[in-house]
């Protein structure tokens, strides 16, 4: 660096039009807060109008950038700090459209709850620039910006509600915890960068690739990355490190829930498949084995506690830890390959898992938010006994959804179930596809009761005191969208699985 | 001989790692076993700049401006950890006061 004292400081070049999803949210959001703060009250649903024609617009732009990079070609961005290429923009997509989803369901809700205000609105925003900067990231640092943006919305989110004690518990404790992992995390950061002297993928990749075996850092290198995926598998919610899953889940507003448990959980995924696929392929020995028994215990644990629960927060929270040991086989599929020019089917089993999964979710949970009733306290298995007598059409919704999360064919679950074990049979990993498939059968089980109680189970005593389940227009969308989305993949899943495997086409340099 | 002492007591940055990852330890150790919501989030803080120190040795000894640049970035992170934990912690305080991590048992299963 030896700069002329008289000349100017460059920056690097940016590329507006390239990070344009990324300002579009900034912009909603910022705009959001501070025009909210200055003028009265909007009229009702106006916020949440707001903020899902942002995320509207973001996947409008992220659209038009897929076509210009089937064009043009993937590239780097701002300095090499980002990256723009397919598989940025699905999931990004994915993202945006979650916000939109979630922020019908919202809206009703805070209405219901009488907390109706924009915060929200902009911390979901602001949450999903965090989510689309991890899966963008192209530098370690730039990644823990975008993870740490993402988890501290999520905590103001998870304790949003006011009068509820619950929320606040499980506020303090995803803090705790999601500081506590955010610190492993950049502990591994540091020991990288020690051991290859950049935070950069590009030359953290390039210094692997010119290091004679000999002189490897190893125990530095083994250690940084262990560390990462600590700290990502935290933020998946991957056994050994769930234990804040099911309490925050539970303890969180349930349309925040349905935001953490889809966005959250595929951001950190794209974050785990770029960092371990694209900047790590020469230790895919050293970390295949580990992910190998991440997915495995995550799979076993996450179906067997499912069963046991009697809150159905709880439940789907159990639910989407066993959903993340699918992805997880996904990735661990992907790493017999990992630095292949020619991929297996693993990363584009995983990227479709992805979406599929989002939906299924905020489907679910948007049923869920609409039994809750007001104080969102009706969540118990009790809840939900009679609905099939009292809204049969909701009842129905939930279990093409449940069914689906269990991977009943002709649902997306299904497609996405069958090519995450497609891809591990590909690779011969036989143990692992029995035991999942074993635990597909135990997490039906959960399923099922759920249906049981919805379908055939009496009314609870006393439900008829209850306050009626009353489903607003906007979560009415939310879940018709989230159904008709999971029966049409399901029959006709050619179109979404040949968009995974464009998405699956990451930058490489 | 003294000579010797004096030359291995000059400190390197492998000190400054070895230190780094003892107050990393703590920190660690203290999110664990202390209950007051409070003191688990210093712990937290303790780790992170823990972290720092690590990047600015690493920084040094690889003679490479970047690891202490990143420094800042992780600071400006922790105090918006400290505004978003604060909030969170005095919500709860004014509610339950002399709360500890024991008493927060509404969520279990």
């Amino acid at each position: 660096m030896n700069t002329l004292p008289g000349e100017t400081l460059q920056g690097p070049h940016i590329d507006w039009f390239a990070i344009s999803p990324l300002l579009v949210l900034l912009g909603g959001g910022m705009f959001l807060l501070v025009a909210a703060a200055l003028t009265p009250r909007w009229p009702k649903g106006m916020y949440a109008t707001f903020c899902a024609t942002v995320a509207a617009a973001a996947t409008a732009v992220s659209m038009v950038l897929w076509h210009k990079v089937s064009i043009h070609g993937p590239r780097l961005l701002v300095g090499n700090a980002l990256s723009l290429d397919h598989f940025t923009l699905f999931i990004t997509i994915i993202i945006c459209v979650a916000v939109l989803l979630v922020s019908l369901v919202t809206d009703d809700y805070l209405r219901r709850e009488k907390l109706d205000g924009p915060e929200v609105y902009g911390l979901f925003l602001m949450a999903a620039i965090g989510g689309v900067v991890m899966a963008g990231a192209n530098d370690l640092i730039v990644l823990f910006l975008g993870l740490e943006v993402l988890s501290i919305s999520l905590y103001v989110l998870a304790a949003s509600h006011r009068r509820r004690s619950e929320s606040q518990e499980s506020g303090i404790k995803y803090f705790v915890l999601g500081g506590f992992s955010s610190a492993f995390f950049l502990y591994g950061i540091a020991l990288l960068y020690g051991a290859t002297g950049s935070t950069n993928y590009t030359r953290i990749l390039a210094t692997f690739n010119d290091t004679v075996p000999v002189v490897r850092k190893d125990a530095l290198v083994l250690a940084g990355v262990a560390l990462l995926i600590v700290g990502l598998a935290f933020k998946v919610g991957a056994v050994p490190f769930h234990f804040w899953t099911p309490d925050v889940y539970q303890g969180a507003p349930t349309p925040v829930t349905a935001f953490m448990a889809s966005i959250g959980k595929v951001a950190a995924f794209a974050a785990l498949l770029r960092v371990l696929l694209f900047v790590l392929p020469h230790w895919r020995d050293d970390w295949r084995p580990a992910i190998w028994v991440l997915a495995v215990i995550t799979l076993v644990v996450g179906s067997t506690l499912a069963v046991v629960q009697t809150n159905v927060k709880r439940m789907l929270a159990y639910s989407s830890i066993s959903h993340a040991g699918f992805i997880l086989i996904g990735v661990e599929a992907a790493g017999h390959r990992a630095g292949n020019p020619s991929a297996g089917t693993g990363l584009s089993s995983a990227m479709l898992y992805l979406p599929l999964y989002a939906v299924m979710v905020i489907g679910t949970f948007a049923v869920v938010t609409v039994v809750s009733r007001t104080g969102d306290d009706a969540t118990d298995l009790g809840a939900f006994r009679g609905l099939g007598r009292s809204k049969p059409a909701l009842a129905l919704g939930m279990t093409v959804l449940l069914l689906a999360q269990a991977g009943v064919p002709l649902t997306s679950g299904f497609i996405a179930k069958f090519g995450v074990l497609e891809a591990a049979l590909d690779e011969h990993s036989y143990a692992i596809t029995v035991i999942a498939m074993l635990s597909a059968v135990i997490a039906a089980f959960l399923y099922l009761r759920i249906m049981i109680s919805m379908w055939v189970a009496d009314p609870e005593v006393g439900d008829e005191q209850r306050e009626a389940v009353r489903v607003p227009v906007g979560s009415a969308i939310t879940i018709m969208a989230a159904v008709g989305f999971t029966l049409f993949v399901g029959v006709v899943p050619g179109w979404v699985i040949s968009v995974s495997k464009h998405a699956s086409q990451v930058l490489q340099k | 001989m003294t000579a010797t002492v004096a030359l291995a007591l000059e400190p390197t940055p492998v000190w400054y790692l070895l230190l780094a990852a003892l107050l990393f330890g703590v920190g660690a150790f203290g999110v664990m076993i202390r209950r007051n919501p409070l003191i688990m989030f210093m712990c937290v803080e303790l780790m992170l700049n823990a972290v720092n120190l690590s990047f600015v040795a690493l920084a040094r000894s690889l003679g490479d401006i970047g690891g202490q640049t990143t420094v800042f970035f992780v600071m400006v992170v922790a105090a918006a950890e400290v505004v978003v934990g604060l909030g969170i912690i005095v919500a709860i305080l004014r509610r339950r006061p002399n709360t500890t991590a024991d008493d927060m048992v509404e969520l279990k299963g």
